[in-house]
């Protein structure tokens, strides 16, 4: 992670620090085709303001259907999830979901997504943010582009720049770089590790790459599949930026590699 | 010769072949181009050419404008609560196969004979196909832009102003072609029986008034022209940069 400049302080912010968001005994069962089927077995989690923590697992885990629960987008079965010791009853201008690049409304150009949840603000205030998460996301120049006319890369920039525009506390992160090749993925996570120490704001980041949630990570979930447990939760202590190849970076990422094998029989 | 040049040339050549025969057999049942076009000739010269494009336009516009303006909302509000769709749903399917020129003892009853009746069969024909395609377009829009929606805040009246209705746009703009075209069509049919202008009133008023076939096929010559212009006109609305979206291979 070569891009980020400001090395911070290991920090391993522990449940006893200000909890922002608490998962507590959290199940999800679905139905299908008559028979119950659990994905989330009671999940608990709690995360710090400020935190960065990816939720790691294999495809099928449940770890994006945990996501979408503390979004606000699904309401699980059982168990309460709390954000500022308020309980989550739905999706919420203040944490906002950031979906791979799917999630750009392709009728808007760059500027006009990038705006989207800012439509009471006043025009003037409005085109001033705007054109701050245009910088911040390094898009000068595509203001006017229609997001069909971007590079994967580039729309993942602009959904990032809708969410941070509204001012967040909470940014949800599901996968947000597994449909970009290697090097713009690479080229990504630096850009999220910077807005993250400029901005600050409290990350969850759902991924199946093992590298990419040990370079992010304060705190790495790794989760089990069917179903969906917490099988351990690893802080990573080392600080930004990480060097890749020093073996306690190895040697916390093979630790997790193991317990990824051990829960799934690899 | 040039690529656009090429259907110009086959449509002469057709009329050729067209005035050839009838040059065969003059004594057949259908004039030939020459004829049709002094029978336009005709039209213009007693100013009823300019006179009856306009009365069949005036009447679809409106027809198809009240169908336009009541179809999006009611199709967006019963496309996005299921339940309305499973109420209004059974009456929808009923309706869809009734030919609008089924209506027209009703509307003539309704609203005698004239412009409203000619407007109410052309509302009538393109209102239901309008709503069942932005009911099915809202069906189609993924996920993904209601929920991001959603989570910047927005209602339901707020949500549908600015993520559903744009996302269907370019499904509701092949709908709109396909109903326009559906107005053209009723329009000829309805000014037949309930009006006395328009370009299906001319065609049944020749025939009645001296069997002036060269009118007649006169008024059906007109009806492609304009129904092409029309379709040519909705269209160029598609090719909107804003609407590029609809047509890139990756969204």
């Amino acid at each position: 992670m070569a891009t980020t400049k400001v090395a911070l302080e290991p920090n391993t912010p522990t449940a006893a620090l200000s909890a922002k968001l608490r998962v507590n005994k959290v199940n999800m069962t679905f139905n299908r085709d008559g028979q119950r089927l659990s994905v989330l077995d009671n999940i608990d989690l709690e995360v710090a303001d400020g935190e960065f923590v990816c939720i790691l697992g294999p495809s099928g885990c449940g770890k994006s259907t945990l996501l979408s629960a503390i979004a606000g987008f699904l309401t699980p079965t059982s168990g309460q999830i709390t954000i500022d010791g308020e309980a989550v009853r739905g999706p919420d201008p203040r944490r906002i979901f950031v979906f791979q690049e799917r999630g750009v409304f392709p009728w808007l150009t760059v500027a006009g997504n990038i705006g989207f949840g800012l439509a009471k603000l006043k025009r003037a205030e409005r085109t001033e943010r705007v054109q701050r998460y245009i910088q911040m996301v390094g898009l000068e120049g595509f203001e006017k582009s229609y997001p069909h006319e971007l590079s994967g890369g580039m729309k993942q920039r602009v959904e990032v720049a809708r969410a941070l525009a509204v001012n967040p506390d909470i940014l949800f992160l599901d996968e947000p770089f597994g449909a970009l090749d290697s090097i713009t993925r690479m080229v990504m996570r630096g850009e999220l590790l910077r807005i993250w120490e400029a901005e600050r704001k409290t990350i969850l980041f759902v991924t199946h790459d093992i590298d990419e949630a040990v370079q992010l990570a304060d705190r790495v979930v790794v989760m089990s599949a069917r179903p969906g447990r917490i099988q351990q939760i690893v802080p990573i202590d080392i600080a930004h930026p990480r060097d890749i190849s020093s073996p306690h970076y190895l040697e916390l990422r093979d630790g997790i590699l193991n317990q990824i094998g051990l829960a799934h029989h690899l | 010769m040039s690529v656009r040049l090429r259907p110009a040339i086959f449509l002469v050549l057709l009329l050729v072949l067209w005035q050839a025969a009838v040059w065969r057999h003059p004594h057949q049942l259908l004039p030939g181009p020459w004829k049709t076009a002094g029978g336009i000739a005709d039209l213009v010269h007693h100013g009823l050419l300019v006179k009856y494009v306009v009365a069949s336009l005036f009447r679809v516009t409106w027809g198809f404008f009240l169908a336009v303006v009541l179809a999006i909302p009611l199709g967006l509000a019963i496309g996005w609560y299921r339940r309305a769709e499973m109420a209004f749903n059974p009456i929808l399917q009923i309706l869809r196969p009734i030919s609008p020129l089924a209506w027209i003892p009703i509307a003539i009853l309704w609203f005698g004979v004239g412009d409203l009746a000619a407007v109410f069969l052309i509302f009538i024909g393109c209102f239901l196909p309008l709503l069942l395609a932005v009911i099915n377009a809202v069906h189609g829009v993924p996920a993904v832009y209601l929920n991001a929606g959603r989570n910047f805040g927005l209602g339901p009246i707020a949500l549908m102003r600015r993520v559903l209705y744009p996302a269907i746009v370019p499904r509701l703009m092949t709908a709109l072609r396909i109903t326009l075209g559906v107005a053209w069509l009723v329009v000829v049919a309805a000014e037949m029986i309930a009006v006395n202008s328009g370009l299906g009133f001319l065609i049944v008023d020749a025939r009645n008034a001296g069997n002036r076939y060269d009118l007649v096929v006169a008024g059906m010559v007109l009806i492609g022209v304009v129904g092409l212009l029309l379709d040519a006109g909705i269209r160029s609305l598609e090719k909107a940069k804003a609407l590029g979206w609809a047509y890139a291979e990756d969204h």
